[in-house]
């Protein structure tokens, strides 16, 4: 057993439910041991970092403390989210590289009596883990059930590559890790050109036309190439491509019809698990005509999903901006 | 001051016989001049080492000017200086100036000592006063050193008449034809099958668009058959022993398996043997061979090499069709690699270049987008003799494209890969621009950064390819990519990018990319010039001995350079390279000898411990162990002065002329200032 620090960040436990339930439906096989480090608190996502530099490392900087505080014969730490997997990695090689800001962060979590040494954590993601270190051999091994006939596109995102502290990642622009793992499932895997291209992030809360042409390239992309389904290992990416899909839809008078998953819930799959236990049915956009396809059924979703509504606005209208061309909410 | 306790007038403080030193400062213009207070520098030179021995201390605008020589030998003769100082430029520059001039006014060249002043202080210091203090110390360091010179003369060796050549491309034939011309027996030692090189490979060159084979093939068949000329091909350098005028050059000739005396070159094993292998040398990739080939048809030599690792009768034991046919019976299975030893005076390495691997810029495709082809690919593409028969087509072998982008500045001018530019890769461009208009009559986008057609004729063809109808784009390309996004990109490769003439990013669909992928320093670049006692730059191109006034010597005597092993560049340059070498090498025979700067190493043997730590350090194998005495010993022709022996004898038994122990304290000494109570005090 491998013991490892997880940081799972706010998503694993709602939007991405069905990553947290897949990923530890795994563990055990693979011979991972990943330890929750008690009392973590947000990452800061994307927006924090861009708002003021020093709150939003000392946000994250007190999840490095704790960790490090917590790490007992491992000092590895497994983020499963691409943005949480960023900012930590992040916060670490900004608090080495300017000292300035290691103080500054330093003094802040001494309030709360905590304290990090920048450089002494080795931040990873979990795909980096799964690859590198339980191995591809290991991995296939376990395969029981595999995914032949099923063509997935396989999408890294922008943030698990980019920027590459420690040179982890075989390249920034077309990495091979994911296609590699999806490979050794089994899976037919695309040759995905948009594979760490933007997902819109958080543009589909600020600013959703932009976020949804980005989301209407991969989706187009992923389509013009046949592929069953897009693989993500991002909770954001999931969510966006997944939840939004049918905003895009109607936006751009596109009529995709692409399942977005996690790429652990593929793994359980070759590994023979049950659906239902790696979250299959949570998805809005239906996977089963494609899972059909090589012969795993699902059963019928017990409730209808729906769209989420935004609340119906009740105050006056903003005043138009002139060059105002957002899509009308 | 404890040495005004010493007599001043006949014996020096450090016990040796007083001297009458002389001591010169340069402006050098204002190089010197306009950071350093020469003339105090001067007067305090004067002043503050009178009891040193100096009796002349002077400045001057031009030191290395004839003027400032004269005032130098007029000094010599008329005060009678003994030791000359000269505080000027880096001794690279005019060390053998002033030696020359003392030698001419009757003193031993070796008693003059340059200290510099200029790359040590003024070019590198920005607070005057500092740089005068400095310059004062460095002055001082001068004159304690050179009191303990000895006068030397230069040692004669003598050049032996024959010339190794490594590389047969162009620059590497050029350097061999013109020394072989010249009457003296040349070696020439190239690693593939062919000599040739690049060039061989391309179809036409630029700007005149002539034939690349056609005036290339004429000197590689003057190279074969020349008398002056012992070509060594499929061949490498293994081992170089000795120095200038006598080197001793083991080349390891790989075993061909073909009897190059039976062999006549009728190519029927070529044509028999059954094993077909993708070309990835001369046809770069695009092309195959056969495992027994000569890689083109005018290939000198002509015969043919049989690749060991994908002949069936060497993996599986039996085939041995090529023995079958051969009518001469040339094909020998049992051939071993030859160890062949050549003594030359001089040696020319012109190895080339390498292609940058544009797989390392993963967003531009290459591997993964069939239609994204090389440069070298390209020129195999439209060569008439290539596996195309010169036809412009995809990767398919029949689609003629439609549209076209040639990419520029790849991997070269990049942060990410190489900060240089590869010299080349416009004028390429252009040429392939001008050729798929006109083979295909496709539309032609050329994306660019800068264009630099530098040189004779060559905006002339720039211009001509623009009146021809290409659309050049200016800006990095971002992204080659078959992601679709828009309509008509369906099926397309779409290259992203922003021009940056009017500011707007692009999006351009097309059939078929070209890569002008730059030029890098061989794989193996550091390996060889460490096998030849010469430097790399940290890009990995050979250092010249001065990048503008010695670019074809290198900081190693008897070693020259030539082409595309200094730095990126074209045909004519190294060309002009490869005869400017050979040139340097003929005046070098012609004289027969060489005078070298007599600055070698010697063991005092009663020292000597014999412990032999010096005897392996020897990168000129000149320390020979004398088993009886105990005691080491060094050869004066063998040794070059390096000092390594030196530094690592630990009973200090090993000094060296012109740079001896006593010397080095004394100048020490001299810079720490300590003949003097009162430090010179340089202001914080």
């Amino acid at each position: 057993m491998k013991k490892y620090l997880f940081y799972p960040g706010c998503s694993m436990e709602t939007t991405a439910k069905a990553y947290d339930m897949s990923m530890r439906e795994i563990l055990e096989p693979l011979g991972l041991k990943f330890e929750e480090i008690d009392d973590w608190n947000c990452c800061g996502a994307t927006e924090y970092v861009s708002l003021s530099l020093t709150p939003a490392y000392a946000l994250i900087g007190r999840n490095l403390a704790l960790a490090s505080k917590q790490a007992n014969g491992t000092s590895t730490v497994v983020a499963s989210c691409s943005a949480c997997y960023l900012n930590l990695a992040k916060a670490d090689h900004y608090m080495l590289e300017r000292t300035s800001l290691g103080e500054k962060v330093n003094t802040a979590l001494a309030a709360g009596d905590l304290h990090y040494n920048p450089g002494t954590l080795i931040i990873r993601h979990l795909l980096d883990v799964l690859v590198n270190d339980v191995g591809l051999d290991a991995i296939q091994k376990s395969v029981t059930r595999p995914l032949k006939g099923l063509r997935v596109a396989p999408y890294v995102g922008c943030m698990v590559p980019r920027p590459d502290y420690e040179k982890r990642w075989s390249d920034t622009e077309y990495p091979t890790e994911l296609s590699r793992l999806l490979k050794v499932l089994g899976a037919e895997v695309i040759d995905f050109p948009l594979s760490t291209h933007c997902c819109g992030g958080h543009m589909t809360q600020i600013s959703p036309n932009v976020a949804y042409e980005l989301l209407r390239r991969l989706l187009h992309a992923a389509e013009e190439y046949q592929a069953d389904l897009m693989v993500t290992l991002c909770p954001m990416c999931q969510m966006n491509l997944d939840a939004y899909q049918a905003e895009v839809n109607r936006h751009l008078h596109t009529s995709f019809r692409m399942p977005i998953i996690f790429f652990t819930q593929l793994i359980g799959l070759a590994m023979g698990k049950d659906p239902q236990k790696l979250g299959f049915g949570r998805e809005i956009v239906d996977t089963r005509p494609a899972l059909n396809r090589i012969g795993v059924e699902l059963p019928e979703p017990t409730e209808t999903k729906s769209q989420p509504r935004r609340p119906k606005k009740t105050g006056l209208p903003m005043p138009q901006m002139p060059g105002t061309d957002e899509v009308e909410q | 001051m404890t040495q005004k306790l010493i007599d001043p007038d006949d014996i020096s403080s450090s016990g040796l016989p007083k001297e009458r030193i002389g001591v010169y400062v340069c402006h050098c213009g204002s190089n010197i001049a306009g950071m350093v207070d020469v003339s105090d520098v001067a007067h305090w030179a004067g002043d503050e080492l009178k009891d040193r021995g100096v009796v002349v201390s002077r400045d001057y605008k031009f030191m290395c000017s004839s003027l400032g020589q004269e005032l130098i030998q007029k000094d010599i003769q008329e005060q009678g200086l003994t030791r000359v100082v000269v505080a000027a430029c880096s001794p690279h520059l005019h060390e053998n100036t002033f030696r020359t001039a003392c030698g001419k006014a009757g003193l031993n060249p070796y008693l003059c000592e340059l200290v510099s002043i200029r790359e040590q202080v003024s070019w590198v210091h920005t607070d005057k006063t500092a740089a005068t203090e400095k310059s004062k110390a460095v002055i001082s360091g001068g004159v304690e050193r050179v009191i303990h010179h000895q006068p030397l003369e230069p040692l004669h060796v003598p050049i032996h008449p024959a010339t190794l050549v490594v590389g047969g491309g162009i620059a590497g034939i050029q350097a061999a034809l013109e020394i072989a011309d010249a009457g003296f027996p040349v070696y020439m030692v190239e690693r593939e099958p062919s000599i040739g090189g690049h060039m061989a490979q391309f179809d036409k060159t630029f700007p005149t668009l002539d034939c690349s084979a056609c005036i290339l093939t004429p000197k590689m068949v003057s190279v074969g058959t020349h008398p002056n000329i012992t070509l060594f091909t499929w061949s490498e350098v293994v081992r170089v022993d000795g120095f200038v005028g006598n080197f001793t050059v083991t080349i390891q000739k790989k075993a061909r398996y073909v009897n190059e005396e039976l062999c006549t070159g009728c190519g029927i094993c070529q044509e028999k043997c059954p094993k077909k292998i993708i070309d990835t040398e001369y046809e770069a990739g695009l092309g195959y061979r056969k495992a027994v080939y000569t890689p083109f048809p005018q290939a000198v030599p002509k015969y043919p090499v049989l690749d060991r690792p994908n002949c069936t009768y060497f993996s599986k034991g039996t085939c041995k069709a090529c023995e079958k046919f051969c009518p001469t019976g040339a094909i020998d299975f049992t051939q071993e690699d030859e160890f062949i030893t050549v003594q030359v005076g001089n040696c020319i390495l012109a190895t080339g270049y390498d292609l940058f691997n544009p797989r390392r810029v993963t967003n531009y495709g290459y591997g993964r987008l069939a239609n994204v082809f090389t440069s070298l690919e390209f020129e195999r593409l439209s060569n008439a003799a290539g596996p195309t028969n010169g036809n412009i087509v995809l990767r398919d072998g029949v689609t003629t494209p439609k549209s076209v982008g040639i990419v520029n500045c790849v991997g070269s001018r990049d942060r990410n890969y190489n900060n240089y530019c590869s010299v080349i890769c416009c004028m390429q461009g252009l040429k392939f621009a001008h050729l798929v208009k006109e083979r295909t009559g496709a539309t032609v986008y050329n994306f660019y950064i800068d264009m630099r057609t530098a040189y004779k004729a060559y905006d002339e063809f720039y211009q001509r390819v623009l009146e021809e109808g290409t659309l050049f784009v200016r800006g990095k390309v971002a992204d080659i990519t078959d992601a679709a996004r828009l309509p008509g990109e369906e099926g397309k490769i779409i290259i992203q990018v922003e021009d940056t003439l009017v500011g707007k990013q692009r999006r351009i669909p097309v059939d078929m990319v070209l890569l002008s992928a730059g030029l890098e320093p061989r794989h193996d670049a550091k390996e060889v010039a460490k096998l030849f006692g010469i430097s790399c730059s940290s890009d990995g191109w050979v250092i010249e001995k001065h990048p503008k006034l010695d670019p074809v010597a290198t900081m190693t005597e008897g070693i020259f350079i030539a082409g595309c092993v200094q730095g990126p560049k074209d045909i004519p340059q190294s060309v002009a390279q490869g005869a400017a070498a050979s040139a340097r090498v003929l005046g070098r025979i012609q004289q027969g000898e060489i005078a070298l700067e007599p600055f070698r190493a010697s063991v005092d043997q009663d020292s000597c411990s014999g412990c032999r730590i010096c005897n392996n350090l020897c990168p000129f194998n000149a320390i020979l162990f004398h088993e009886d005495r105990m005691v080491t010993e060094i050869n004066p022709a063998l040794c070059q002065g390096c000092g390594t022996c030196i530094a690592a004898c630990p009973a200090g038994a090993i000094s060296g002329t012109g740079f001896s122990n006593e010397q080095i304290m004394a100048q020490i000494e001299g810079l720490l200032m300590i003949n003097f109570e009162h430090r010179a005090t340089v202001p914080a």
